[in-house]
């Protein structure tokens, strides 16, 4: 039966888009009163500490991943009209500054995956594409993905999402644009020097995709995204909820807190270095640390810093980057978080 | 006789690709040689930038991620 329904809508995927939407905003605006009423439905009082608890995860539960798998599903229809290689002749040849812009933006967009950064960036600087540019777009592309875009929009709201998304293009365009203006090449790994345009960038796949395969992309990257995250995701709310009322509201105020000492935002980017995981599996202990009275801009910081500076991926790079170009791609990057950091705090 | 390479650094989804080729040929009974390529200067010599990569008698077929079922049993007989 649902083979059946599912074939049906891949012969109309108009018909399908339209549907999942109108399912999808319905459902979205049902959360709250079906929060309520599963509560209602238990032997607990609503008005308790574990009422209260229950009633926040029922809800927020399903809302972030009803936020998440609609954002990747739509990620993953993009993605069929936006590959790497097309972003790399898009970006061959360009100034700094503007190509830096582009970069940082395109990451967003382009199906990336950290395991293969080194392939991407040697790619880019094979086709011609400035060192400081491939930089803009290899920050950007982990750091102001979807992933963590739906999860902050989903906990914090679009103000806080939208910030983030400002602020991390931000880091990635200027970082790139000071790494192009210091000339770092000659401290690329010599092999790596050599490939330097040796290529003209071709686009490979320039055949019109039907839209069956473009949906069914979507899905696929459903099943690969929210498939890997939600464990975390729901470690997290039930973090947020267990302490929700339970652990002191300032218990990390004085540490992380918006009064905590100046050194709290660099401090919060160092202890990310060594931590290596993806945007969801931060967002548990980014729960957690708000929940417990750190300020925004500090947690923010950190959460950066975990997925834009990690060491195994300086490992990786370091087969391409000589010493002195690793340390400073390191300490741009961690200069321009720990001032997302004082702006955030400043800021909300 | 013919020849797969899968590029790739060695992440989890370039396992996958190599398993995926070498159930569809045993599922086929097809023989067929496959390698893996793990050295990078190699991997960028194809101009693959984005990984798992696989190449099917030294032509590039396929890059980016795992390809489907239907993709593999495309390159057999």
């Amino acid at each position: 039966m649902s083979q059946v329904i599912f074939n049906f809508f891949r012969r109309n995927p108009y018909l399908f888009l339209g549907t999942s939407t109108l399912l999808w905003f319905g459902l979205y605006q049902q959360l709250m009163p079906l929060s309520e009423l599963l509560v209602a439905s238990l032997p607990v009082a609503r008005e308790s500490h574990l009422g209260g608890a229950l009633q926040f995860f029922f809800y927020d539960t399903p809302k972030v991943l009803l936020l998440l798998t609609g954002i990747v599903f739509v990620m993953g229809i993009i993605h069929t009209y936006i590959s790497p290689e097309k972003t790399r002749a898009m970006l061959a040849g360009r100034k700094l500054g503007v190509g830096n812009t582009m970069a940082a933006t395109l990451g967003i967009f382009t199906p990336f995956c950290s395991c293969s950064a080194v392939p991407l960036f040697i790619g880019f600087l094979q086709a011609g594409v400035p060192l400081g540019i491939t930089f803009s777009f290899l920050i950007a592309a982990p750091m102001v993905n979807e992933v963590a875009l739906a999860l902050l929009f989903a906990m914090f709201g679009w103000q806080i999402a939208g910030l983030y998304l400002l602020l991390g293009l931000s880091v990635a365009i200027i970082a790139g644009v000071i790494i192009g203006k210091l000339g770092m090449e000659k401290h690329l790994e010599d092999w790596v020097q050599t490939m330097q345009n040796t290529q003209t960038a071709t686009v490979v796949d320039t055949k019109a995709m039907p839209w069956s395969a473009r949906l069914d992309n979507g899905f696929a990257h459903v099943a690969e995204i929210v498939g890997k995250v939600w464990p975390y995701i729901i470690v997290g709310i039930a973090l947020g909820a267990a302490i929700h009322g339970y652990v002191p509201e300032d218990f990390m105020a004085s540490i992380m807190g918006k009064d905590a000492p100046w050194w709290s935002v660099p401090a919060a980017v160092l202890m990310g270095v060594p931590m290596y995981t993806n945007a969801a599996g931060v967002i548990p202990i980014v729960e957690a640390l708000i929940g417990k009275g750190a300020a925004l801009g500090t947690v923010l910081a950190f959460m950066m810093s975990v997925i834009a500076l990690s060491a195994p991926e300086m490992l990786i790079l370091r087969k391409v980057l000589k010493p002195k170009l690793i340390g400073t791609f390191i300490g741009v990057v961690a200069m321009g978080i720990v001032i997302v950091g004082y702006v955030f705090n400043l800021l909300v | 006789m013919k020849n797969f390479k899968v590029l790739g650094t060695g992440c989890a989804n370039c396992k996958t690709t190599m398993k995926l080729i070498e159930d569809a040929a045993a599922a086929k009974g097809e023989a067929i040689v496959l390698e893996k390529v793990e050295d990078l200067q190699t991997i960028m010599q194809f101009g693959v930038m984005s990984t798992p990569g696989v190449v099917l008698n030294g032509k590039v077929v396929h890059a980016g991620g795992i390809p489907s079922k239907a993709t593999v049993e495309s390159w057999l007989n």
